[in-house]
This record gives C-alpha cells, sequence and structure tokens, in this order.
C-alpha cells in the first residue's frame, strides 16, 4: 500500500515542480504578499494617538483631554474589550470620565507614556491604572489571515482542480485499471498537497518574520500542527469538491461558492467581534475561522494546546467528516 | 487443452437509451489472441471495459481463472485503453516507473523501456512524443506487471500505416511470451494477422464466433471479384452474378472464377482493373450484416 501511495504522491510531486508556471506563481504569490506588506506596514508609524473612553461620549467641555488635537477618540462600551485592545496596543490609552476619571496605559507602550502626559497636563488629578502587554500592530492581527487564506486557495483550487484534470483525461480510468485504491489515490494527493503547503507557508512565516517582523508569543510547534491540521481539512474539503465532477464550470463555481464566503467571514481581513450572532455561528462552519481563531490565540495572546485543543478537534474531525464523504462519493471515470 | 482464463457469461449492459451489450458469453483461452471485432459502436469496448473491471455490468458476469474480477486479477492484467492521458511534464522513463510502482511484482522499467523500443525516448516528456511513440509508451506500461492477460482496446486507430506495422511487430513478439491478449479492432488486417480467435460482434451481440481461416472456411467457398464502379456499366447488372456495391467499387462473390470472367466480357465490362482476392473478415461482416463494417 505505502509503495503505491508513494509512487503517486513522487509523480505528483514531479508534475507540480516540473510545471514551471504554476510553481513560479505558487512561490511567487508569497514572496509578493511579503513584499506588498512591507510596503504598507513597514514604514513608520502614523503620528496619531488612540485613546479609547469607556462608555457614552463625555462632554468635551467637562473634559479638556477631550479637545487635544491630533489624539483619536474611540468610544468602547466594555471595559475588557477595551482592556485587551490597549494590552494589544490598538488604542494607547483607556480613559474613564463616567465617574473621577481613570485610565489605564501600558508601560510597554512608547505612544502610551506621550500620550498618558498629555491626559495628565489637562486632568492632573486622574487615577492611573498600569497594564503590561507588547506592542502589537494590525500586521501582527492580520499576519495568520494572510497565511490562512493562501492555505485555503492552495488547498481547494490546488487539489480540486488537479482531480479533475485526471478524471477528464482519462488518467483516472487508467489508474484505477491497477491494483491502487482510491484511498491510495486520495492520500497521495492530500499529502502532496500538504508538503507544498507547508514549504510555502514556511517560506511566507520567515520571509515576513525577516523582513517586517511579527508577533508571535506562542509555542512555534503547536501552530506547525494547527498549520498540518488547517491544511489538512481544507485539502480534504476541496477533494469532496472534486470527487466527482467532471465538468470545469462546475467544480470552480462550487469551489468560488466555498472560498467567498470563508474570505469574508472568517476574519482574515477583519474581526467579526461585533457582527450579528448567526454570522458568527455560520463563519464557525468554516475550517478556516477554527483555523484563524487558534492561530491568533497562538501568536497574540501565547495560546497553549488545552486552549486551542477546540479548534484541532474540529479541524481533525472535519478532516475525516470530508475524506470519508470524498472516498465515498469518488469516481474514477466520467459518468 | 488449454483451460479457459477468462470466461464472459451472458453479459448485459444497458444505458438509458440503449442496450450496449446483449447477452455476450465466450472465453479466451491461456496464451491465445483473442479478438472482438466490429464497426464503431457495435459495444465492443463496452464488453472488454467490463471484462477489465472498470464498468459494472447490468447483468451477467466475468470469471479470471474461474474466480470473479479481484485483487488478482488486477496485480495480473495489463490494460491498453482506446484514449489514455498521461501526467503532465512527467518523462516516458517516470510514467512507466510510477505505474511499476503500483505494483507488487513486474518488469524492471528498463526491461519495459527496451521491450517497447523506448530507450532512446525514455527522458523525453511523455506528453512530447508522436501517436505511435505515445502508444509504444503505453503498451510499455500496460507491460510493467507482466501481465498475464493483456488488453488492447483499438491499439492502432489513428495511427499511420508505418506506426501501425510497428506496433503489430511490438504486439507479435508478445504474443511469442505466451501472454493472453484480448484485442478489440475494427481493422480486420489487424485481426487477421494477430488473433487466434476473433468474435465479431454488432448491435451489442456476438454474431459469428471461431479462428478467423475457419469463419472464413465455414461462410465462403467463393473467390472476390473488384472493379472500380466507373468501369462497371449498368447493362452488366443484368448479369445473374452476385453484387454488392461499396463506396467506389463494384464485389462480385463468386463459386465460378472462369465463368464469370467470360460473361463479363461478354458483356464488355473493361477488366484492366479488376482485382480477384480472397475474402476475408470484412466481407464476412458485409455477409452476416449486409452492411459495411466501415462506411
Amino acid at each position: 500500500m505505502m509503495r503505491r501511495l508513494l509512487s503517486v504522491f513522487h509523480a505528483r510531486n514531479l508534475e507540480f515542480l516540473r510545471d514551471r508556471g504554476t510553481l513560479v506563481f505558487t512561490l511567487l504569490l508569497p514572496v509578493m504578499l511579503v513584499i506588498g506588506m512591507g510596503f504598507v506596514f513597514g514604514g513608520p508609524q502614523r503620528p496619531l494617538f488612540k485613546v479609547a473612553v469607556l462608555g457614552a461620549a463625555a462632554d468635551a467641555h467637562a473634559h479638556p483631554f477631550l479637545a487635544e488635537r491630533y489624539v483619536q477618540f474611540v468610544s468602547l462600551p466594555h471595559e475588557d474589550e477595551a482592556l485587551r485592545k490597549l494590552t494589544h496596543q490598538q488604542v494607547d490609552l483607556l480613559v474613564d470620565f463616567t465617574g473621577p476619571t481613570r485610565y489605564w496605559v501600558n508601560t510597554d507602550s512608547p505612544k502610551g507614556y506621550v500620550v498618558e502626559r498629555l491626559l495628565l497636563a489637562a486632568e492632573p488629578g486622574a487615577r492611573r491604572e498600569p497594564v503590561a502587554g507588547k506592542a502589537l500592530r494590525y500586521l501582527d492581527w492580520l499576519f495568520p489571515g494572510i497565511l490562512g487564506m493562501n492555505m485555503m486557495f492552495s488547498c481547494l483550487f490546488g487539489v480540486g482542480y488537479v482531480v479533475l484534470r485526471y478524471r477528464k483525461s482519462g488518467f483516472l480510468k487508467r489508474l484505477h485499471a491497477t491494483p491502487l485504491t482510491a484511498f491510495e489515490f486520495l492520500s497521495a494527493q492530500v499529502l502532496s498537497r500538504l508538503s507544498l503547503i507547508l514549504f510555502v507557508t514556511l517560506v511566507l512565516y520567515i520571509g515576513i518574520g525577516t523582513i517586517i517582523g511579527f508577533h508571535s508569543a506562542g509555542n512555534p510547534l503547536l501552530l506547525a500542527l494547527l498549520a498540518v491540521l488547517g491544511a489538512l481539512s481544507m485539502i480534504a474539503l476541496g477533494l469532496t469538491i472534486a470527487a466527482r465532477f467532471s465538468s470545469d464550470e462546475l467544480v470552480g463555481g462550487l469551489l468560488n461558492v466555498l472560498t467567498w464566503p470563508m474570505m469574508l467571514l472568517s476574519g482574515i481581513w477583519f474581526s467579526l467581534e461585533g457582527s450579528p450572532r448567526w454570522v458568527q455561528r455560520v463563519a464557525h462552519v468554516f475550517p478556516l475561522t477554527h483555523l484563524l481563531d487558534a492561530a491568533r490565540a497562538v501568536m497574540l495572546d501565547g495560546a497553549g494546546l488545552a486552549q486551542i485543543a477546540p479548534d484541532l478537534l474540529y479541524l481533525a474531525l472535519t478532516t475525516l467528516v470530508f475524506l470519508a464523504f470524498g472516498a465515498w462519493s469518488f469516481r474514477w471515470r466520467i459518468e | 487443452m488449454s483451460t479457459a482464463l477468462l470466461e464472459v457469461r451472458d453479459l448485459v449492459k444497458r444505458y438509458p437509451a440503449t442496450t450496449a451489450v446483449d447477452g455476450v458469453s465466450f472465453s479466451v483461452r491461456e496464451g491465445i489472441c483473442f479478438g472482438l471485432l466490429g464497426p464503431n459502436g457495435a459495444g465492443k469496448t463496452t464488453t472488454v471495459e467490463i471484462m477489465e473491471g472498470i464498468l459494472p455490468p447490468t447483468a451477467g458476469e466475468v470469471r479470471y481463472r474461474g474466480e470473479p474480477l479481484g485483487a488478482r486479477f488486477r496485480e495480473e492484467a495489463g490494460i491498453l485503453f482506446q484514449k489514455t492521458a498521461l501526467q503532465d511534464f512527467l518523462t516516458v522513463r517516470q510514467c512507466v516507473a510510477l505505474f511499476r510502482g503500483l505494483y507488487a511484482h513486474g518488469l524492471e522499467v528498463d526491461e519495459v523501456l527496451r521491450i517497447c523500443a523506448l530507450e532512446k525516448l525514455a527522458e523525453r516528456e511523455a506528453r512530447k512524443l508522436s501517436g505511435g511513440q505515445q502508444q509504444r509508451l503505453l503498451l510499455g506500461i500496460a507491460l510493467v506487471n507482466d501481465p498475464a492477460v493483456l488488453f488492447l482496446d483499438e491499439p492502432t486507430t489513428g495511427l499511420d500505416p508505418q506506426a501501425r506495422r510497428n506496433f503489430w511487430e511490438l504486439v507479435q513478439s508478445i504474443k511469442a511470451r505466451r501472454k493472453t491478449i484480448i484485442l478489440t479492432t475494427h481493422y480486420m488486417e489487424e485481426a487477421e494477422l494477430l488473433c487466434d480467435c476473433v468474435a465479431i460482434m454488432d448491435r451489442g451481440r456476438i454474431i459469428a464466433q471461431g479462428a478467423p481461416h475457419r469463419l472464413l472456411t465455414q461462410h465462403f467457398a467463393e473467390v472476390l471479384l473488384e472493379l472500380p464502379r466507373q468501369d462497371f456499366p449498368e447493362a452488366a447488372r443484368s448479369l445473374p452474378l452476385k453484387l454488392f456495391d461499396t463506396s467506389d467499387r463494384v464485389e462480385i462473390t463468386t463459386h465460378d472464377l472462369e465463368g464469370t470472367l467470360r460473361s463479363l466480357l461478354a458483356a464488355q465490362v473493361p477488366l484492366t482493373h479488376l482485382r480477384i482476392r480472397p475474402p476475408n473478415l470484412e466481407d464476412l461482416f458485409l455477409e452476416l450484416t449486409g452492411k459495411e463494417l466501415r462506411p
């Protein structure tokens, strides 16, 4: 069995590596992403202070600090959420004007230090509540999303179209006439695509880490495990689409039906916090949502195995369900 | 007497709009080349794909060495489909190696390349081969497991005459190794040259079966005369002769060659382009069905 699986695995890898156009594109895309993100996020940060104000907007006459120039004030209703943003330095200072003025400042943040001086100049009696946390940029939050998006496209389209092409050309039918089983064939495709995705993700991870630098508080081995399970789940999802159909249009359409909702709802570009409950429920059906939630928990908050275990379990279970469905519905030839 | 390697019993394959195979039975002895002949749409490929285990039959069964088709059959069968694409970007050697890796036992890759005269093409990408070279590669792939039974489905369709002859030589060399071969073709010349036994199919049924020379002697005690159509005057059609019109010629079947020639001369039919030949399987198909094999 292993011999047959490895033969197909090896041949698929050779085919991919010799397909220069696809190979260059696959390797170039992450490099372009690295460079693009470097341009967008690599320069000096904008000289704007962002101060969160707890509760409803306060009166600027009563609190002259609110009239400071070059300071953006945002109103946040919940203290927990506001403190998390402060910890991750998504805001530089948190102020509560609902009673006697008190404030929280991240002692590790240089901007927090400066904006604290401004507050104290305007409101000398304000009481300080210190908070610790390492600087976090939008890039740090976005980075797992970019990796996940790249993975999603590679998994779904890479596997879906390859198997479709094999079926349409009659290559699958020829393989069917050998002792190779559907399970062995599908496993070889999964392993080949998984190796490629892990390699590209590693290139991206190291590339962006070297050129721009990003925040990663968690265990890299846990991230690797997460990458493997996330990729497996999405490859298996691609196989469920490719298992049976023979029409380019249909397969392309179905893959788009899967990728676009994931693009919008899985939290690649922005967090779904604050969106309607049903939207969040739908989003949590997608493997990509679990991959990104867990990746951000590990990278940004240093979460351990126990904290992301539900996501890992979901990814493992969906892999099994998708693979079982793919193997059950698999057809070697056009019907 | 050799035992049957493959037995086909009461095979039926129905599709919603048509019955492709309609109660076909035959057996194939070990070590022979068995031909399934017939025009396009006769049911040859459907029959052979059911025999290969690729298509499920609607009814009937195929047995290999007395057993239903199973793992042993897959290990011991070599198959060349009518149309097969291989993976892009792989060389000839890598294509052969891929399929060799799918079998527990078989020939060395170099041995396969040698048998199919592919040594000089071993490092060339498979998709860049000519039609004849590709068929040789697909034959090589069918041989990687040193099969006991080799299925060749219309293997020379679309090849030029030279490539076709080269392929026939290859098949003859494989036949000499005592392999059992199942060949489907609509080239009667190919069947007569390679097959020890043939089954002629039409509309999903077998209409004649046996050794080619025996079938011909059974059905023909006659010779065939062929004349170009333009050389055959309308007046000559009233002669008491057994005539058949093809697209470009008139065929006359007769027991009495001398008498027929005398009648033609008397009717002033020009005989400059006359051809006299023994009947072949194509004529047999015509005799049995009243239609040409390749209209």
